[in-house]
């Protein structure tokens, strides 16, 4: 190791994990250099390294360089050691007997649960937080929902206690907002627990999931994620206007351009020579998008918001919806609207979607939809749907849809959920797919990439 | 590496080089300075590695307070170096003192003019000596005796071709003069470079540094701060007073009250005898802690009315 023969105060196991750290870091796509790795060694040499908060904080300074860089190795580093010392404990057959984490599911109602977590995410208790997603899990268990995968049993679990940001109770009880931030603590708790499960269950560690998937495409607190996404979107930009290019290359000299043919024979004494062609212009297709800003869709509605925002500049017709019960344009906020954040603002200000439920009703958004806009649709436009079909038990209305399907050129749909969940619940895609041209699963920006590929491209890829 | 610094070789008339991160804090604390766990490891780590610190964080967290700090706690001289947007070498690093080199030639003219080519060349030696150099703060810093801290304030604030040449004197602690050679660090100076984060620094800097992000503090922590500067401040009243600014803070304002501002507010409201904070306290002392006409606005509808009642509860009045 060449750290360890610099500073020889340094333990070489300690030197070895601090560089497989580094590497898992530099996976996750901060730049640590060596400069930074000999940093680090030096550090360890510096501080009391076995306090696990001198520790990370030394860790930090040295290695992340950036706010984003910095909420990426807390992350990182929960991983890389979460899964070190799961890793020490079933090889020293530590845990507990199963079922006796668990014990005290049994006695909560599920009323009662949701009362409590309530209570703790509103005074930020992270203690019981933590006991009570421990509670929640089991609850759950018991119930025979989950599915094993981590991901979906936190959104479902979620989503059954009815914690959505900003909401009020459902039955109507005095207006008590949660703050969104909290709620993600709380369903950070929620991972650890069902992940300590699995592996208890299992016996076995999960495998060491790239970040980049799930943590990181669809960001959900816009102050932080902003840049990242705008990182892809710039990507997906330049990808348009040299899709542009393409295509205006390949079709090149078709069409003779009569009025330019003429007047170039005039050198000639009339006699047309030379044919000039009329150039071919990027087709610029007339984009529809509907946006579902529902909260069931919460965490990848603002990674929608902000394709969207980047859409309205590459495409000149673009008009854009968002719903959750209704529609609502908001094509003039996107084009008055340069700043990202405000325009989320005026979006959840002047939507007017009437979120009076929180609930989507996709079958009365298509029935609106064709009443007042369809009249504009023409085989030239392209609809873009993005949302998860989540009906929440409310007819579907597919005629409806297929009309829209009808009278639109072509029409997409990205859903942000994985192929897997499609149809599960109370996801309906199953009914609108059939007309589509093609649905797409989007949940990280590769996803995207290829969804773009599709509309600059033209072609929809047989799947 | 050859320029880790040796901390025996410290002056004795300086107070000892803390050997532990508590005792950094506890220096910091007793410079007047409330550190928390992460911004006093960093100030550990930039003594004992030698490693200039970069600190970001929003305005009036206290970045260019932690450097003053550190100056106190060590008993280092403190030399800052201000940037702005065209800051050059000439204000930065080093110049010549051009109307003194003028006075010596022509003071030197009247004999020479017999004398002849002998004389030029010893003149033209003379005037780009080291007595005709005006040392701006980097040079200053480098060639101190004692050792210094030198704070780089607002590095964003520069353009990039600065902070190319602020890189030698970062990673050697050397500066380069065409006419005089090269000047290497006498003793070791503790460098801090903060930035608001208005643009992405390069990464050839940031690799240089480890870096520090400072926020807001948490509500305790504000407190203590608050009244280790306002020591006559009441309890109850400080516990109020850091609420309603975190409420504030938590609004979208175009400039959010920094820490130092509600230390000045305190001590304001200790001059006015103020027993508690009410709607009236408020409207009439908000200027100490708001600063933009449209945000005068925006607080006074929105945390005047919170303040109305009877009960203050910080951060749930805001939706989100």
């Amino acid at each position: 190791m060449a750290g360890a023969g610099t500073e020889p105060k340094l333990d070489p196991g300690l030197a070895t994990r601090v560089a497989e750290f580094c590497s898992e870091l530099r996976a996750e796509g901060i730049a640590v250099g060596t400069a930074e790795i000999l940093d680090a060694y030096a550090a360890m040499g510096e501080v009391p390294w076995r306090k696990r908060d001198d520790f990370r904080e030394a860790l930090a300074a040295t290695l992340a360089k950036s706010p984003e860089d910095r909420r990426l190795f807390e992350l990182v580093f929960d991983r890389f050691f979460f899964r070190a010392s799961e890793a020490e404990a079933i090889n020293r057959d530590l845990h507990d007997a199963e079922g006796e984490r668990f014990e005290g599911g049994e006695r909560l109602d599920l009323d009662e649960l949701t009362a409590a977590i309530r209570e703790a995410i509103a005074e930020g208790d992270e203690d019981a937080m933590r006991d009570l997603a421990r509670l929640a899990v089991a609850a759950f268990g018991r119930r025979g929902e989950g599915s094993g995968v981590v991901g979906v049993d936190v959104q479902r679990i979620r989503r059954s206690l009815g914690l959505q940001p900003g909401q009020s109770r459902p039955e109507g009880e005095p207006a008590e907002t949660l703050d969104r931030e909290r709620i993600r603590q709380f369903e950070a708790h929620l991972r650890r627990e069902l992940q300590q499960a699995l592996i208890e269950r299992t016996e076995k560690l999960p495998p060491a999931r790239p970040l980049a998937d799930l943590d990181r495409a669809l960001p959900t607190n816009p102050s932080q994620d902003l840049a990242s996404v705008h990182r892809a979107v710039t990507q997906l930009k330049r990808r348009l206007a040299t899709l542009g290019q393409e295509q205006r290359g390949r079709r090149r000299g078709r069409v003779v351009d009569v009025r330019r043919t003429m007047r170039a024979s005039l050198e000639t004494g009339g006699v047309p020579l030379r044919l000039s062609y009329r150039p071919k212009r990027p087709k610029r297709p007339e984009i529809y998008v509907l946006c579902d800003v529902s909260t069931s869709v919460t965490s990848s509605s603002v990674f929608f918001l902000s394709v969207l925002h980047a859409l309205h500049d590459s495409f000149r017709k673009l008009r854009s919806f968002v719903f959750i019960e209704r529609i609502s344009e908001v094509t003039d906020v996107f084009e008055q609207e340069r700043d990202f954040r405000k325009l989320s603002e005026r979006i959840s200000r002047d939507g007017g979607v009437a979120d009076v439920s929180g609930y989507t009703d996709y079958g009365r958004v298509w029935l609106e939809f064709l009443t007042e806009i369809s009249d504009d649709l023409d085989p030239r436009s392209t609809v873009i749907v993005l949302g998860d079909a989540r009906t929440n038990g409310r007819d579907p209305h597919a005629a409806a849809f297929a009309e829209l399907c009808e009278r639109a050129g072509r029409i997409f749909w990205l859903n942000p959920e994985p192929k897997l969940y499609w149809n599960y619940g109370d996801s309906v895609m199953a009914a609108y797919q059939p007309f589509l041209d093609a649905a797409f699963e989007c949940w990280t920006t590769k996803h995207l990439e290829d969804f773009v590929d599709v509309i600059a491209g033209g072609a929809v890829r047989a799947e | 590496m050859s320029d880790t610094p040796n901390p025996q070789s410290a002056p004795s008339a300086l107070p000892p080089e803390p050997s532990s991160i508590a005792e950094t804090k506890s220096a910091l604390k007793a410079a007047g300075y409330l550190a928390d766990e992460s911004a006093a490891l960093v100030s550990y780590l930039a003594q004992r590695l030698g490693k200039p610190v970069l600190v970001e964080g929003p305005a009036g967290v206290g970045k260019t307070e932690l450097a003053k700090a550190i100056s106190r706690a060590s008993g280092r001289e403190l030399i800052r170096l201000q940037c702005y947007e065209g800051l050059d070498e000439a204000k930065a690093l080093y110049e010549w003192n051009y109307r003194k080199q003028l006075l010596r030639i022509q003071a030197g003219a009247a004999p020479a003019d017999t004398a002849g080519e002998g004389a030029w060349s010893s003149t033209h030696d003379e005037i780009f000596g080291e007595e005709f150099l005006l040392s701006r703060p980097l040079l200053t810093a480098i060639s101190s005796e004692t050792p210094v801290v030198l704070l780089i304030d607002e590095i964003d604030k520069t353009d990039q071709e600065f902070e190319a040449m602020l890189l030698e004197v970062l990673s050697d602690f050397q500066i380069s003069i065409p006419e005089l050679g090269r000047i290497e660090a006498r003793t070791m100076p503790i460098v801090l470079l903060t930035s608001n984060n208005s643009r992405e620094l390069t990464e050839a800097l940031k690799r240089r540094c480890l870096y520090l992000w400072l926020d807001y503090p948490s509500i305790e922590r504000e407190m203590e701060i608050v009244r280790l500067h306002a020591p006559e401040l009441d309890e109850t009243l400080g516990r109020r007073l850091v609420e309603v600014v975190h409420m504030v803070r938590e609004l979208d304002l175009k400039k959010p009250p920094s820490i130092a501002e509600s230390i000045d507010w305190a001590r304001a409201l200790l001059l006015l005898g103020a027993e508690d904070i009410d709607n009236e306290i408020f409207t009439q002392t908000m200027s100490i802690i708001i600063k933009h006409r449209t945000d005068i606005d925006l607080v006074a509808e929105r945390v005047g009315m919170s303040l109305g009642g009877e009960k203050l509860e910080a951060g749930v009045s805001e939706g989100t």
